[in-house]
C-alpha cells in the first residue's frame, strides 16, 4: 500500500490487516502509557483545505501516538482563484520533508492529483475529498462492526460475511456512504442505502448494494444489524441549497431514527454515525443516546484505525506490499 | 521521393499538385495559379512550366481547405493561452483554411468594433481566414441583445452569433435573436445548456459520476434546450445552428426536427467522437471539457447521426488554456481542450477507417457544409467549394497511411491541453493551400508565407 485514496483500492486482504494492525493498536490504547515509538523522526502533515476539527484531532493523536511530528497545515479556502494552488502547497510540503500527507479537500480527486502529479514523494491519505471518499471513516466503521457484530473480542482475521448493513440519509452528496459500500462490499457485508430519491446520485444502480425510499419497510424486512445515520445538513432543503426535501419535519418523520424506529431494531443491532449529529433532524436524542449507540466508540475506534493505516504506509513490510502488488496484478 | 516533397525551390503562388487523389477518387495533376484552381488534369500529364512548384501528391488525398465553425483563438484577452497568429498557425497545420473565432474573448465581441480587430489581426496573420462570431447578448451576460445588425455590416461580416461558454437560456430572448438575425442571413448558434440543471456541475451524470463523486452534467441539460430551440426556430421560420451536440437523446431531437422540415444544423467536436467520460476516473483535468465526455452509447449515437447526416459538420471547439489552468484539481480546472490539429486524424480514425464514412463525407462534414451554415460559401473568398477549375484555390493534402502519437507540447497551439496526447492517430496533413498560397508545406506551417 503505497497511499490510501478510496476504499475501492483495497482488496479482502488488505482491508482485513488494516483492521487486525487497529486491533493491535487499540489494545495498546489502554496502557498507562499510550505512546509508541513506531515512526519516531517522521513527519505526518495534516493538510486540511476543508475545515474538520475532528477528522484532523483524530489523525493528529494517531500520528502523536506513534511518535510522529505533526505538521497542521489549514489552507482553508485556498484554490488557484483564491491563492495558493494545490501544486504549489504540495511543493511547500515536498520542500518540508514530509513522510505522510493527510489531505481533507472540497475537490473530489484532490488527492488522487496529490498522490500522482508527481509533485510529492510522501504517502498520501485521503482524510475526505468532496463527494467521493473518506476512506479511513469506512475502516472505523467496519472496524466497530467487525467488533460487535462478529463472534467475541476484535474479530481478528475476519471479514463481515452476513452482516446486513442500512446507511439513511443524504448518499447523493456523502463521501462517507461511498467509502462504506465499496469497503462493506469488498468485506461481505450486505448494504441497503435508504434515502429520499431526490438524495440518491444518478448512476446508483452499478454499486454493490440495494436502494430503498422507506427506512420504516428496510427495517422490517431487512432486519439490519447496523443502521448508520448519515449527516443532512438543513441547507439541502432550501431553494439554494438544491431543494432537495421540503423540511427538515418531513425529513424526518421519513428518514430521521426516533424512539419508535429504534424500537423496531433487532436485539444486536447497533447504531452508527459518523458524526457531528444534527439530534432531532437526522437521529433523535433517545437513538444517539441509547445503549445500542456506539457512536462514541467509533470516534475512538477512529484513531486506531488511523494509527494502523500511518503505520502501514510508513513503517509497514515494503517488500511483502510489493509482492502482493505484483501477485494482485 | 517522400510524399509531399517539394522539388523546386522558391517562393511562388504556382503549385502543381502531381498526383492527387481529389476526395479520395482518381489521381489527377492540379495546377495552382493567381489563387485559383487553373488546371485539373489526368495524373501525369501536367509538366511544371519551371515557377511551378512541384508537390508530389501520391498517395495524397486532396480536400477542399477545412472549415472550422468552432474555435476559441483566446484574443483578445488571454494571449497567454493563444493568440490569433498562433491559433491560426495552429489551424493551418491542421488542414484549416478558415475559423470562426468565438465571441467569448475579454472584451467580448459583442459590438463591430470588436469584432473588426479580431478579423483585421486574422487578415494580417494570413494563415486562414478568420471568421468572428458575434455574442448574441452584450457580455455574453444573457440579458441584452448585442448590436448583431452592426456586426452583420461590419468589414467582419458576421454571420454566426453565439454567447458560446453560455447558453441563450431566457425563452424570449432567444426567440428574439432567432428574428432578428433574420434581417441578414444569420444564424444563431446555441450552446445548449440548461443552466439550473447543470449549477457546480463537472463531467456527465452518470455511473462514472456517482462513483468518483464529481457533481454531474445531465444530458437532460443539453437535450431539453435543444428541445425548446428548434420548435422556437420553427415557430419563427429561423435557422438554427446547435454547436457541440453530445448526447445520444440530442441526435433523436435533430432528426426529428429535421424529419418535420425545422432549418436546423448541429455539430459534434472530435472529442465526442472518440472520448467517453471513463476517462474522468483519474481526475485528470485534461479530459475536463464542457459539454462533458458522455458514454460510450452517445459515442456511437453521435458516430451514427454524422455517418447518416443529421449532424452537418465536424467543428473542434478548440479550446487552448494555460497550464496552470489544467495543472490542478479537476473542480479548480477549466473546461475545454485543443482539437485544430487533431480533428481531421480524429474523423479519419473514427468515421473513414471504420468505413462509416468517405472522404466526399468528410469533405462535407468539414468543408462544404460548415461553410455554408457559415455563409462564406460564395464569392471570391469563398470556402468549402468543390474542387473544380476556376473555384478558389483552398485545399488541404493529406496522407491517410502515416501515423503519429500526438505530442501535445510539440503542437503549434500555444497551449498543451490536447485531450489526445500518448495517443496514436492516423492521418497527416502534408500541405495546405489559402487561395493558391502554400500555409503548409512537408507538415510544417510555412512561416514567413503567412502574411500576404
Amino acid at each position: 500500500m503505497r497511499h490510501l485514496l478510496s476504499t475501492a483500492d483495497l482488496t479482502r486482504g488488505e482491508a482485513i490487516r488494516i483492521l487486525d494492525t487497529a486491533a493491535q493498536m487499540a489494545a495498546t490504547q489502554s496502557r498507562e502509557i499510550k505512546k509508541l515509538p513506531t515512526l519516531r523522526g517522521r513527519t505526518v502533515v495534516n493538510l486540511f483545505f476543508e475545515d474538520s476539527t475532528r477528522t484532523r484531532i483524530s489523525f493528529e493523536t494517531a500520528a502523536k501516538r506513534l511518535s510522529a511530528d505533526v505538521i497542521n497545515f489549514s489552507a482553508k479556502g485556498s484554490s488557484v482563484s483564491k491563492g495558493e494552488s494545490l501544486k504549489d502547497t504540495a511543493l511547500t510540503l515536498q520542500a518540508m520533508g514530509a513522510d505522510a500527507v493527510v489531505i481533507r479537500h472540497q475537490a473530489s480527486g484532490a488527492p488522487h492529483t496529490l498522490a500522482h502529479a508527481g509533485w510529492v514523494d510522501s504517502a498520501v491519505v485521503n482524510a475526505g475529498d468532496g463527494m467521493h471518499q473518506h476512506p479511513t471513516q469506512a475502516l472505523l466503521d467496519a472496524y466497530t462492526m467487525r467488533r460487535h457484530l462478529t463472534g467475541g473480542g476484535t474479530g481478528e482475521g475476519q471479514d463481515l460475511a452476513g452482516v446486513r448493513v442500512a446507511i439513511v440519509g443524504d448518499v447523493l452528496h456523502s463521501r462517507v456512504a461511498r467509502s462504506n459500500v465499496q469497503l462493506l462490499h469488498t468485506l461481505g457485508a450486505h448494504v441497503t442505502l435508504v434515502a429520499p430519491p431526490t438524495l440518491v446520485p444518478v448512476g446508483v444502480e452499478a454499486w454493490p448494494c440495494e436502494v430503498s425510499f422507506h427506512l420504516d419497510e428496510v427495517l422490517v424486512d431487512q432486519r439490519p444489524d447496523a443502521v448508520m445515520m448519515l449527516r443532512v445538513q438543513r441547507e439541502r432543503m432550501s431553494s439554494a441549497g438544491g431543494g432537495f426535501f421540503p423540511s427538515p419535519l418531513e425529513y424526518t418523520r421519513g428518514y430521521g431514527l426516533d424512539a419508535r424506529r429504534l424500537g423496531m431494531l433487532s436485539e444486536r443491532a447497533i447504531v452508527m454515525h459518523p458524526g457531528p449529529m444534527n439530534r432531532g433532524l437526522e437521529i433523535s436524542a433517545e437513538a444517539a443516546d441509547s445503549p445500542r449507540a456506539v457512536i462514541v466508540e467509533q470516534v475512538a475506534n477512529g484513531v486506531a484505525v488511523r494509527m494502523a493505516v500511518l503505520y502501514l504506509l510508513l513503517a509497514g513490510d515494503v517488500t511483502q506490499d510489493s509482492q502482493q502488488d505484483k501477485a494482485g496484478q | 521521393m517522400e510524399a509531399g516533397a517539394v522539388t523546386t525551390a522558391g517562393t511562388t503562388d504556382r503549385y502543381l499538385l502531381r498526383g492527387v487523389a481529389p476526395l479520395g477518387g482518381e489521381r489527377v495533376d492540379m495546377l495552382l495559379a493567381g489563387g485559383v484552381i487553373e488546371r485539373i488534369a489526368p495524373e501525369g500529364t501536367l509538366w511544371s512550366d519551371g515557377d511551378a512548384q512541384v508537390v508530389d501528391g501520391a498517395g495524397l488525398v486532396a480536400l477542399p481547405g477545412l472549415v472550422d465553425l468552432h474555435t476559441h483563438l483566446r484574443e483578445p484577452g488571454r494571449e497567454d493561452a493563444e493568440t490569433i497568429r498562433s491559433g491560426t498557425r495552429a489551424a493551418a497545420a491542421g488542414g484549416f483554411t478558415a475559423v470562426h473565432a468565438m465571441a467569448n474573448t475579454t472584451p467580448v465581441q459583442d459590438t463591430a468594433g470588436v469584432v473588426e480587430q479580431v478579423w483585421r489581426i486574422g487578415a494580417e496573420a494570413g494563415w486562414v481566414d478568420v471568421r468572428p462570431v458575434g455574442a448574441v447578448t452584450v457580455g455574453l451576460d444573457g440579458e441584452h441583445l448585442a448590436e448583431l445588425g452592426s456586426m452583420a455590416h461590419s468589414a467582419a461580416r458576421v454571420r454566426v452569433f453565439s454567447d458560446d461558454g453560455r447558453c441563450v437560456s431566457d425563452p424570449i430572448l432567444m426567440r428574439r435573436a432567432l428574428e432578428y438575425v433574420k434581417a441578414f442571413d444569420g444564424v444563431v448558434a446555441q450552446h445548449a445548456q440548461e443552466p439550473r440543471l447543470t449549477e457546480g456541475a463537472q463531467m456527465n451524470e452518470g455511473v462514472v459520476s456517482a462513483e468518483i463523486g464529481l457533481a454531474g452534467w445531465p444530458a437532460v441539460a443539453e437535450e431539453a434546450i435543444i428541445a425548446r430551440d428548434v420548435l422556437l426556430a420553427e415557430h419563427v421560420g429561423s435557422r438554427l445552428h446547435v454547436c457541440h451536440l453530445s448526447t445520444a437523446g440530442s441526435v433523436d431531437l435533430v432528426r426529428w426536427a429535421k424529419g418535420r422540415g425545422i432549418d436546423v444544423t448541429a455539430e459534434v467536436t472530435p472529442h465526442h467522437l472518440l472520448l467517453t467520460d471513463d476517462l474522468a476516473r483519474g481526475y485528470d483535468p485534461r479530459y475536463k471539457v464542457n459539454p462533458p465526455l458522455r458514454t460510450a452509447a452517445d459515442v456511437e449515437a453521435v458516430r451514427e447521426g454524422l455517418a447518416d447526416g443529421t449532424i452537418d459538420v465536424v467543428a473542434t471547439d478548440h479550446a487552448p488554456h494555460t497550464r496552470e489552468d489544467k495543472d490542478c484539481e479537476w473542480a479548480a480546472a477549466a473546461f475545454g481542450m485543443t482539437g485544430l490539429e487533431t480533428a481531421l486524424s480524429v474523423v479519419q480514425h473514427t468515421m473513414v477507417d471504420t468505413g462509416r464514412m468517405t472522404w466526399v463525407d468528410v469533405a462535407r462534414v468539414l468543408s462544404s457544409t460548415p461553410a455554408r451554415i457559415g455563409r462564406i460559401d460564395t464569392g471570391p473568398h469563398a470556402h468549402g467549394r468543390p474542387l473544380d477549375v476556376g473555384e478558389p484555390a483552398n485545399i488541404t493534402l493529406v496522407d491517410p497511411s502515416a501515423v503519429r502519437t500526438v505530442v501535445p507540447t510539440e503542437q503549434h497551439t500555444a497551449s498543451a491541453n490536447s485531450p489526445f496526447g500518448g495517443r496514436e492517430l492516423p492521418g497527416r496533413v502534408v500541405a495546405t493551400f489559402l487561395r493558391g498560397r502554400a500555409t503548409v508545406l512537408d507538415g510544417a506551417p510555412v512561416d514567413g508565407g503567412g502574411a500576404s
